[in-house]
């Protein structure tokens, strides 16, 4: 008896459509589960729900897996949980007034969120940005880089079994919040970029805290380098899991570390170097392999790669100013604000309207973020806030992607798949 | 405003004009990048076109705007980019107001199916022949396109209906 109606078996509790689309979707590209099947007494082949609420998730991510035995058919994935309109939201404040609605994006690493908003507006406007600004921006965006790293490293080393490395890869990444604090007297969402320039210098002890990390954490890298490189269990659940080929990554349009382990380097800060990234001497590895221990690698790669940039920048960093002199363009100094009333007045007017760039400029520019391109696509209309503002999120390119490299892997190794992927909800919801 | 345009992107204006000249509508830089409007009938066949000839393989993003009040109120816009020359230009197709429908590019690019999918949710632009029709983040029953710009900030009450907070007695 061959059950055809899939949506008799399904009964939702609301939103019945869109259940129903789900399971059709799935329905029609491969067959149908069959209530006895003569050939499948045991009845192995089922539809499994994973998520929204797993911790292996990492985020409110619903997989629904169309199953036979232990082996996955057709992935579907839901997302949408987590959204919460970003873009409508910036279509109705001014340019700063969106900056911390940016760090709750990709929440693991804010800063790069800052200076991706920060860099398309300036471009959008013609602000100049002070040279030692554009460093400190450099600075932080690779730290944001490695502490993003950090977390996907714990995660998914975590999915792959072992838990002591999520405490040490944390412990790291809490000196990294350390160091934050002290810049940008915020621990997580930072918020310290702004259009023009940053909010304030960096102080001797930041310098301090920074430089004394970027010293220490090639060690633990490479510790933790003897660790999993050579391990058996490790590269057993990873090697061959989750295979990305090179022209299956540019068809789905994977970005960052995945497309880069998939054998094409496409960066950022090589093709259209922004700030001062032209400056600096970096690699960008890749990886042929395309599975999950070819990103893996590319990741503690460019960990180390950071570190490096981030030594160049201490010593290229001249001294000077770092926000914009123009009043019309940046805010004006507290120092200029509590003591003049033109400071006052221009303090006023950028909270207010805020910068407004000419009308019926468009602008795109993107930024290499951890997880891949951010971009940011502004259409202004002359006021102070944009008319439409479109983010190109990394995460949601990347998850497109695992939709179809879980296709025929095992059901087991779906998480260590979505974490090597390395998806941010918030960014991919929006 | 006379257009810098480089190697790429003159060889894709003029492989346009001789090939699509009916097609070809605008070719305007902003900011560093430029940008070609072309009539929303032959855009896949131009798509491909700038694929397969001039070697724009990469499918970064298709966005979607709201013009409101104009004329062709909505507008779709493809960022691709030329892996050779790591070049990226946009290609623009506007859509009526009533009944906004686009040919689907999926059959170019697989990564095309997300970002289309998230046009509808939001504009309620439809996508001919996409394979996988359904809304991204809204629910399917959700009547409204939030992205839109008469939708108001705060919502409409009562729209989305919420799941029960009492857990279920039976």
């Amino acid at each position: 008896m061959k059950l055809t109606d899939i949506n008799s078996k399904v009964d939702p509790k609301f939103f019945k459509e869109h259940q129903r689309g789900i399971y059709k979707s799935l329905e029609d590209k491969h067959t149908t589960i069959e209530e006895i099947d003569s050939e499948d007494p045991l009845n192995s082949k089922m539809v499994l729900n994973m998520g929204p609420q797993h911790p292996a998730t990492h985020g409110v991510l619903r997989l629904i897996l169309q199953l036979r035995g232990e082996l996955i058919e057709k992935t579907k994935i839901d997302i949408g949980y987590l959204h919460r309109g970003v873009e409508k939201i910036a279509e109705n404040k001014t340019y700063q007034e969106f900056m911390p609605y940016t760090d709750r994006m990709d929440y693991l690493s804010p800063y790069s969120n800052n200076v991706a908003l920060c860099t398309a507006v300036e471009k959008l406007a013609d602000v100049e940005v002070p040279e030692r600004a554009q460093y400190i921006r450099m600075i932080c965006c690779e730290l944001a880089r490695i502490s993003s790293h950090l977390l996907w490293l714990g995660t998914m080393v975590m999915d792959a079994g072992a838990i002591s490395f999520f405490i040490w890869t944390f412990r790291e990444r809490e000196k990294i919040y350390d160091i934050f604090d002290e810049v940008a007297g915020h621990r997580f969402t930072v918020s310290h970029s702004r259009i023009g320039g940053v909010a304030n210098d960096l102080t001797d002890d930041a310098v301090a805290r920074i430089k004394e990390f970027v010293e220490k954490f090639p060690q633990e890298l490479k510790d933790w380098h003897k660790l999993l490189d050579r391990n058996r269990i490790f590269i057993d659940r990873n090697q061959d899991v989750g295979i990305l080929k090179t022209e299956n990554a540019l068809d789905l349009g994977a970005t960052g570390p995945v497309l880069r382990a998939a054998g094409y380097a496409v960066d950022q800060r090589i093709i259209k170097p922004y700030l001062k990234y032209d400056q600096v001497d970096f690699e960008v590895p890749t990886r042929m392999e395309g599975d999950n221990l070819a990103r893996y690698f590319v990741r503690m790669e460019e960990m180390g790669e950071s570190i490096k940039i981030i030594q160049q920048c201490f010593d290229k960093m001249p001294k000077g100013p770092i926000r914009t002199n123009n009043a019309k363009q940046a805010y004006p100094s507290k120092d200029e604000v509590y003591y003049s009333m033109e400071g006052m007045i221009h303090d006023f007017m950028m909270t207010d309207t805020g910068i407004c760039p000419p009308a019926g400029k468009e602008v795109y520019h993107a930024v290499e973020s951890p997880k891949g391109e951010l971009g940011y696509f502004i259409q202004s209309d002359g006021t102070g806030h944009p008319w439409r503002l479109k983010v190109n999120a990394p995460s949601l390119r990347n998850l497109q992607v695992l939709e179809h490299i879980l296709d025929g892997e095992m059901v087991a190794d779906t998480v260590v798949i979505i974490g090597g992927i390395d998806p941010v909800m918030g960014e991919a919801d929006k | 405003m006379s257009l810098e345009l480089n190697k790429t992107e003159q060889g894709v204006v003029d492989g346009l004009s001789s090939d699509f000249s009916e097609d070809l509508i605008d070719v305007y830089q902003s900011c560093d990048h430029t940008y070609i409007r072309v009539e929303a009938e032959n855009i896949i066949q131009i798509l491909k076109f700038l694929k397969e000839k001039h070697h724009f393989i990469f499918l970064c993003d298709i966005i979607g705007t709201d013009r409101y009040t104009s004329d062709e109120r909505f507008e779709v816009i493809y960022n691709i980019m030329n892996l050779r020359t790591q070049d990226r230009i946009f290609v623009k197709i506007r859509v009526e107001e009533e009944n906004p429908h686009v040919p689907t590019a999926t059959s170019l690019w697989t990564s095309a199916g997300w970002f289309e999918r998230e046009i509808y949710d939001m504009y309620g632009v439809r996508f001919e022949g996409h394979p996988d029709h359904r809304r991204m983040y809204m629910p399917e029953d959700f009547e409204y396109f939030p992205l839109r710009k008469e939708f108001p900030l705060l919502g409409i009450p009562g729209s989305i209906e919420l799941p029960n907070t009492t857990p279920d007695t039976e």
